[in-house]
């Protein structure tokens, strides 16, 4: 089942933040990890698997999500690319951890997104993939997610200039991707 | 880390903008058919008799075959690209190329008697075209797949595989322009397995790096 209104609000929502609203961005991605949650929650449940790396699979779906956000064609609504990640994202994490297991990419759930549980559980930390950065990389990701400092607080912080941070960032987030892809979390 | 601490490095990020997918698959598909236009002027060159040759339709229908399996491959290949879009009815114009190559060989069948039949299929640069097509397909390769990184293809051996068929298409189309065997029946023979090569290849590879 798929909510309308809400998937409506979600291609509205990636039009401004295309267009340079962040703060539109900012609440389309934490929409989208609620309603990811409960999808990816019921894709481990139907692989046979408890709930405890559903966060990840999250948090690496959202990762995706941002760096392919460009292959999203902004004439068509966000709901179907957003499920088609999460599809993908959920199989490679399910292949991940069970060995041998094939997944035939039709048996992934089609997804009724924004039903059940959209609260986070405890989850296993990126902390562990975050150790794989380079020390100036990994402070700049923690003082912007853990700290919460805007770009030119952490660029005064580390006496770096405002680009060599955006730049950084980039590069740590392309690389988290990466980690995540090669180990899993 | 939390998720939504990742989520104010989303939204830090947010500035950064990538190229247009389908302007990176053009100029993928540019740079890749002018290197290979390049290798093909200073390797090997038109054939010397061109200008008789194309006065006759089994020289200008090679170009009519291989360029509908540029086309369409390319179709195809910008739509496995992304993660969300169905093939539909693009993944039948696939066969537009080999259904166009099936009646050149029918007529070719009734225009010749039999006996000219066997040394139309050998013809004379087998071996060259095997070659040749392979090597001028790996810049266009090379380029296609670099393109498809950028996408998020959710078939990542199929959209390998359709980005060889797309630069043994472009290839075909040079050395087309320089073989002296014309027969649908020689086309029919050795252009798709030297095309099918670059597939597979394209293939292999695509299983291996268009993962993201």
């Amino acid at each position: 089942m798929v909510d309308c209104e809400r998937e409506l609000r979600w291609t509205t929502l990636m039009q401004l933040a295309v267009a340079g609203d962040a703060q539109a961005y900012h609440e389309l991605l934490e929409d989208l990890a609620r309603a990811l949650r409960a999808t990816v929650r019921r894709g481990l449940a139907q692989a046979g698997r408890g709930p405890d790396e559903a966060e990840d699979v999250v948090q690496e779906t959202l990762l995706a999500i941002h760096l392919k956000r460009h292959t999203w064609e902004s004439t068509k609504p966000l709901g179907p690319w957003v499920r088609a990640i999460a599809r993908n994202k959920l199989i490679d994490a399910l292949r991940r951890r069970g060995a041998h297991l094939e997944v035939p990419i039709e048996a992934a759930p089609e997804s009724a997104l924004g039903v059940a549980s959209e609260v986070p559980l405890p989850q296993r930390d990126l902390d562990r993939l975050l150790g794989e950065l380079s020390t100036r990389q990994r402070d700049i990701v923690r003082s912007i997610s853990l700290d919460g400092r805007s770009i030119r607080a952490t660029a005064t912080r580390l006496a770096m200039t405002e680009g060599a941070v955006r730049v950084a960032l980039h590069r740590s987030l392309k690389q988290l991707a990466a980690i995540y892809r090669r180990i899993g979390p | 880390m939390r998720t939504e601490d990742l989520i104010k490095a989303l939204t830090a990020d947010h500035g950064h903008r990538a190229m247009p997918l389908d302007r990176v698959l053009l100029l993928a598909l540019l740079g890749g058919s002018a290197l290979t236009g390049l290798a093909f002027f200073i390797w090997i060159g038109l054939r010397p008799d061109v200008a008789a040759a194309a006065q006759t339709v089994r020289f200008l229908f090679k170009f009519v075959v291989t360029l509908a399996l540029v086309a369409t491959s390319l179709g195809v290949v910008t739509r496995l690209a992304r993660p969300d879009t169905k093939l539909g009815p693009w993944g039948w114009s696939l066969l537009a190329a080999p259904v166009l190559l099936a009646l050149a060989v029918a007529a070719e069948l009734i225009a010749l008697p039999a006996a000219s039949w066997w040394p139309r299929l050998v013809g004379s640069n087998a071996t060259v075209c095997l070659t040749v097509v392979p090597l001028l397909a790996v810049a266009p390769l090379a380029g296609g797949l670099l393109a498809l990184r950028h996408g998020a293809p959710s078939r990542p051996g199929q959209a390998g595989a359709v980005a060889g068929l797309l630069a043994g298409g472009i290839a075909a189309t040079f050395y087309a322009a320089n073989c002296t065997d014309d027969s649908p029946l020689f086309v029919a023979t050795w252009y798709p397995l030297a095309i099918g090569l670059v597939s597979l290849i394209g293939g292999w590879l695509g299983r291996r790096i268009l993962l993201w």
